[in-house]
């Protein structure tokens, strides 16, 4: 069985973003970069299927500037064992939208023929939390998104997902595309010796342009700005001070 | 013009304050907006949608394959009335980021996720990197297709008659189906729509002293939330967790107990109307954003708290 995974690099979860004063956008250069943790998630979890015998290839993809090189290679050395590296721009601050990623994908899953996509369920730098279901449509599969556990049994896969009010567990056919939430697995840690081994794993680059996809965004950005901030309020001393106040100054109980 | 909306069933019961939310932030477009319901149960639910002001007309599948929720049939349904509308909306829940993102695609058009505000027909406004910046897009495409973040917004009035009408159910594509669910019905208000919302972060030490969180905010009425940290070490169900990848709540009151305040939780609740931060650490990023700090040991401090409530 083969496996695609989706993994997109995004800035890193510990940056505190800042809005360009021109307001056309987060100021991304020269901040660190990381792959977005739902995308580790999803490789973790394809490692273990291989691992556990019931996947025999993992091919990871990243879609827009050269530098993704770096995620994928970071993928290949969690234990994925092939890349692919759709370039689709060189500049940082034009992200790809994930209708046109999806596109990207379909075509790629037309050539590579994969039995499941484990994509993130959501990029950190977006939030749109759309490509995966995107991606499904478009091939016309089964998803099965925000997974937290996954079992695969002849022909499907057996999926708990984190909903609103608690956990549902659905089978979906396989080919399918499934998206990783948060509690599904605890990424590696990467050890040094994989990180070398990475460097000699099969790594393709390939423009976009050759795809024949239209990645023309349908969203313009109007503006982008910071939101309004809130400032810190008072320190109570006490239990007692701190009802009066909730009480008295501000209303709300 | 017309809107189309998608109104969430769960165990018969309309999710009816996030609909509601969800026609105010609506209004600006001026457009009538259809209510669809699909569902596995009786259609009770169809009555408290149509009474809801703002309504045109409720929309009734009901069927035994639209009954939890499942993306394929429930895309496929919104995707044969699509073209009676200009805009396809849903309160930003899991359930519609299941939904909607495939219905996009399959329309050829972007989804644009978690509006804040509507400013036009074509333009909306919603958070990025975590609420850390604001971002004003238009769309090009034909149909906007969108998720609300209805939290931010005042719910609806009640004391209207819209029409219900039955639709033909569609033929499931049989891609997946439903297993089980494990559900914890509560009489708690829902997290969302809460008034009052006490959360409890790694600071708690231990799933039982939890109930120590639940006992305060039971005191009050309140929902119980808590942080990535909590949840992911067993402490509270997954449903709790409030964040950039939780649920987003805006309350009039927020209680955070034993939480440092990382960004992506206060994504999550930094639109609450009054924070008051509980926690030992002088220097907690928390403190700098609560209208209310109180410094000290929450073992002490939310017994006594509950008690004096
Ligand atoms: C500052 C800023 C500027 C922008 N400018 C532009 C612009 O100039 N042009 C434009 O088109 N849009 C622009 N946008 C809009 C933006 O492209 C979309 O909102 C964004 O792509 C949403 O995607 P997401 O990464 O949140 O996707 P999600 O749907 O949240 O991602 C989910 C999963 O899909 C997979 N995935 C997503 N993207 C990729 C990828 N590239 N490679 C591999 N896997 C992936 C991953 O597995 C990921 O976990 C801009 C947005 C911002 C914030
Ligand atoms: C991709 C991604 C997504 C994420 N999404 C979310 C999300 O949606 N929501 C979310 O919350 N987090 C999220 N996180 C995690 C987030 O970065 C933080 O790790 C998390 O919020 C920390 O939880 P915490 O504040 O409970 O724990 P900590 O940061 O460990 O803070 C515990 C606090 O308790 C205080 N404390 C300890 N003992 C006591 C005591 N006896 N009395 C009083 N105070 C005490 C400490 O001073 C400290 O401030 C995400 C992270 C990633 C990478």
């Amino acid at each position: 069985m083969k496996i695609l995974v989706p993994v997109k690099r995004v800035i890193d979860y510990n940056v505190k973003v800042r809005v360009k004063a021109d307001g056309s956008g987060a100021d991304l250069t020269s901040v660190k970069m990381s792959m977005n943790p739902f995308d580790e998630i999803a490789v973790e979890e394809a490692v273990r299927l291989k691992e556990k015998g019931v996947v025999s290839e993992i091919v990871v993809i990243s879609i827009g500037m050269p530098q993704a090189k770096d995620t994928l290679r970071t993928a290949l050395a969690m234990g994925a064992d092939r890349a692919i590296l759709i370039e689709a721009t060189t500049d940082v601050n034009q992200d790809i939208e994930p209708l046109s990623v999806a596109k990207i994908l379909e075509k790629i899953v037309e050539e590579e023929k994969p039995d499941l996509i484990i994509a993130g369920k959501q990029a950190i730098d977006n939030d749109v939390n759309a490509t995966g279901q995107m991606l499904a449509g478009l091939l016309g599969w089964g998803q099965a998104t925000f997974a937290s556990a996954i079992e695969i049994t002849d022909g499907s896969a057996l999926v708990t997902r984190e909903i609103d009010g608690g956990l549902q567990t659905i089978r979906v056919k396989l080919p399918a595309v499934v998206t990783a939430d948060l509690r599904l697995n605890e990424p590696r840690y990467v050890a040094l010796p994989n990180i070398m081994k990475a460097k000699k794993k099969p790594l393709e680059e390939r423009p976009v342009a050759a795809l024949g996809v239209d990645i023309a965004p349908r969203l313009k950005v109007v503006r982008t700005v910071e939101p309004a901030g809130r400032s810190a309020g008072v320190r109570v001393a006490s239990v007692d001070e701190l009802v009066e106040k909730l009480k008295n100054e501000a209303g709300v109980i | 013009m017309s809107v189309l909306l998608l109104a969430e069933v769960h165990n018969g019961q309309l999710a009816t304050d996030a609909v509601a939310k969800a026609l105010s932030a609506l209004a600006p477009l001026n457009d009538s907006v259809d209510i669809l319901i699909m569902t596995g149960e009786d259609v009770g639910a169809a009555k408290e949608a149509s009474q809801l002001d703002g309504v045109s007309r409720v929309l009734v599948a009901q069927d035994e394959t639209l009954a939890h929720g499942l993306a394929e049939p429930s895309a496929a349904l919104v995707l044969s009335l699509a073209p009676g509308y200009t805009h396809i909306a849903a309160p930003a829940t899991a359930y519609s980021r299941n939904i909607l993102p495939r219905v996009a695609a399959l329309l050829d058009v972007m989804m644009i996720a978690d509006v804040t505000a509507i400013e036009s027909a074509d333009t909306f406004e919603r958070p990025i990197y975590a609420g850390n910046a604001v971002q004003t897009v238009t769309s090009t495409d034909r149909i906007k297709v969108f998720s609300i973040r209805t939290p931010v917004f005042k719910a609806a009035g009640q004391g209207a008659v819209a029409p219900v009408e039955i639709l033909r159910p569609i033929v499931d594509p049989g891609l997946s189906s439903w297993v089980e669910e494990t559900t914890i019905a509560s009489e708690r208000p829902d997290l969302t729509s809460a008034r009052v919302v006490v959360s409890g972060g790694r600071g708690i030490g231990s799933k039982e002293y939890f109930e120590t969180i639940v006992k305060l905010a039971d005191k009050m009425g309140a929902a119980v939330g808590a942080s990535r940290a909590a949840v992911d070490l067993g402490y509270a169900p997954n449903d709790w967790q409030v964040g950039q990848t939780g649920k987003v709540v805006a309350p009039d009151l927020y209680f955070a107990v034993g939480i440092s305040g990382a960004i992506q939780h206060l994504a999550g609740m930094k639109d609450s109307r009054v924070i008051v931060a509980i926690n030992k650490d002088e220097d907690a990023p928390i403190l700098r954003i609560a209208d209310y700090a109180l410094v000290g040991d929450l073992f002490s401090i939310v017994p006594e708290l509950t008690e004096k409530l």
